[in-house]
């Protein structure tokens, strides 16, 4: 018996690193399969707009170009005014984000420093409702004020996605201000405005640069109001590249370098911002 | 104690009294020019027979747009689909999101990257997307197909065909949208308390039972929050949608904004179309309350 006993527990602890080894062997498939499925697309954007038209056309699909091609990428900005639009999407969302900030700064401050969480809900109604719904009106007004294909149109617009998520994000920052600091700026006559100018705005710098990336890539996808909005003069990215799709949609090869063109600069900025999207997106609108 | 040395002028006290209103109230204004006053011109528009292609002046009609809409087949049919569309782009990205949020909580080697490369479909610009999602769809050169036959399922017409079209377009929805859940699950999951485990684990609780009995009820405040805000965003989708199928194939994929869309800017119905914007907006609403009072009945529990 004696001797029978340990085999008799030996098979007992196989079995659990058997377990534990299956465990580990589904954990990372799942892993596996869940990045495949987000990364594939971006793999398969940039092996298209990397292959000529004849790799990207052949079936069995080619999966890894033979040999580096950026004929594409030429012909996405010699054949468009890539250039132009690429500038046009610049301005408007560098010009909405700042307005978002100089608007949205002081109300976030105003807000988590009274106390007015209210104002953020009703900050949450531009989140709420469908783009469209504004875009008729807006339409209509623009026309009347005789700001068609204006800059400004596209600005003004823009900002309205970009300013709630400047002011969900700057609450939390401003929030955890040490309250002392500002009583005694404010015993130090700085007055009110003094006290958001010198103190807490110098101390929310992460939290600004941080809303307006997010402003500013928010404004920068944009594509239902630019693709009423804009005109020929102030068309941004998204809408040309969907204007390029409708004419040559066989070749596919330019417009995926044209897609990578359009949404790397927003990847890049993505890794910077990326523990605040969920707030900016509305979540800390909700909560509590 | 002592008095501020700067004399102060009557308005200057006057501001700094009233400090909050300055703070606030401009971007409270610039929401309302640009949010509430468009909104209330489109209800004096939705009471008009109004197209802009006509020099005519809009004719006052009452409520015969809504009643138009609402006796409408093509708008009753839009807000079927919104509500399929919706229904799937909800469910679909929630439970993976969940599921790629327990991932993602638990420590494994290279987390930190593989979580920013997770994370970048949400931000990613949808025309640009669905450019290559428009490719990856093609019935014969697409790669989709040729990936289904290489695990031997048979090929799909995806955006091609009335049936699928939808279901196609809820997958690239669901590309966008799970990293949205799945960052707001991930940040209840660290959250939660420790101490309910570890006595679990103590008596003798499998893993099963702690995922149904703690995980699941303590981060369901946050699924919560991920659903109101993913179903409004599902109601809101356009423009992947917009740029794959415009509606097609025929009215297949025509949700509520596709039809409003195309009512205000193919066929230039605007006092129409503006009374679809209402109804709409009423319908976003309601899903909008409806969830937040059942979000605010399950955390009372």
């Amino acid at each position: 018996m004696a001797v029978m006993c340990p085999p008799a527990q030996y098979p007992g602890l196989h079995v659990a690193h058997l377990k534990e080894a299956l465990a580990r062997v589904g954990f990372w498939a799942l892993v596996l399969a869940l990045m495949a499925w987000t990364a594939f697309i971006f793999f398969w954007m940039v092996s298209l707009s990397l292959k000529t038209d004849v790799e990207n056309t052949a079936y069995p699909p080619v999966f890894i170009p033979g040999h580096l091609n950026l004929s594409n990428y030429v012909e996405v900005f010699q054949k468009n005014p890539f250039l132009q639009y690429m500038l046009n999407s610049m301005i408007v969302g560098v010009g909405s984000t700042g307005l978002a900030l100089v608007l949205g700064a002081p109300a976030a401050y105003g807000i988590a420093r009274w106390r007015r969480y209210g104002m953020a809900m009703a900050v949450l109604v531009a989140r709420l409702m469908p783009g469209i719904s504004f875009l008729i009106p807006w339409f209509i007004l623009f026309r009347i004020l005789g700001l068609s294909d204006s800059y400004l149109t596209l600005i003004l617009t823009h900002m309205v996605v970009g300013l709630p998520a400047v002011v969900w994000i700057l609450i939390g920052f401003f929030e955890d201000i040490h309250p002392e600091l500002l009583e005694a700026a404010l015993v130090d006559g700085c007055g009110p405005y003094g006290t958001f100018l010198r103190i807490a705005l110098p101390l929310t710098l992460p939290g600004l640069a941080v809303s307006a990336i997010l402003a500013f890539i928010f404004s920068w996808n944009n594509f239902v109001f630019s693709v009423i909005l804009a005109g020929p003069h102030t068309r941004p990215l998204p809408v040309a590249v969907f204007n390029m799709m409708s004419f040559e949609h066989v070749v596919w090869g330019p417009l995926a370098a044209a897609g990578l063109t359009v949404t790397l600069p927003v990847l890049v900025l993505t890794l910077l911002v990326q523990r605040y999207i969920a707030v900016g997106l509305g979540a800390g609108g909700i909560k509590g | 104690m002592t008095e501020p040395n700067r004399v102060r002028h009557a308005s200057v006290a006057w501001a700094e009294r009233h400090a909050q209103f300055f703070f606030v109230g401009p971007a409270v204004l610039a929401m309302f020019g640009l949010i509430g006053f468009p909104l209330l011109y489109s209800v004096y528009m939705s009471l008009h027979k109004w197209s802009i292609v006509s020099t005519r002046p809009p004719v006052f009609t009452g409520l015969q747009n809504f009643v138009q809409a609402l006796s409408s087949v093509q708008f009753g049919e839009a807000v079927a689909r919104t509500l399929y569309y919706t229904a799937l782009a909800v469910m679909l990205p929630t439970l993976l999101g969940l599921v790629s949020a327990l991932v993602f909580a638990r420590r494994f080697l290279m987390r930190g990257v593989l979580r920013t490369i997770f994370v970048l479909p949400m931000m990613s610009t949808p025309v640009a997307m669905a450019l290559i999602w428009q490719m990856m769809f093609h019935p014969t050169l697409g790669v989709l197909n040729y990936l289904l036959s290489l695990v031997g399922l048979p090929p799909s017409v995806w955006i091609f065909s009335r049936r699928s079209v939808i279901p196609s377009l809820v997958l690239v929805e669901t590309w966008h949208a799970t990293p949205f859940m799945m960052l707001i699950i991930l940040g209840g999951l660290a959250s939660l308390p420790v101490e309910p485990f570890e006595a679990a684990t103590v008596d003798g609780a499998t893993a099963p039972q702690k995922f149904w009995y703690l995980t699941l009820p303590l981060v369901w405040p946050y699924i919560m929050v991920a659903v109101l805000l993913r179903t409004i965003d599902a109601l809101k989708a356009f423009d992947s949608i917009y740029v794959l199928t415009q509606g097609g194939p025929g009215n297949a994929s025509e949700t509520i904004n596709i039809f409003l869309y195309l009512q205000a800017f193919a066929y230039y119905q605007i006092g129409y179309a503006s009374a679809v914007v209402l109804l709409f907006f009423s319908l976003v609403t309601g899903v909008a309350v409806l969830l937040i009072g059942f979000r605010r009945g399950t955390s009372w529990r």
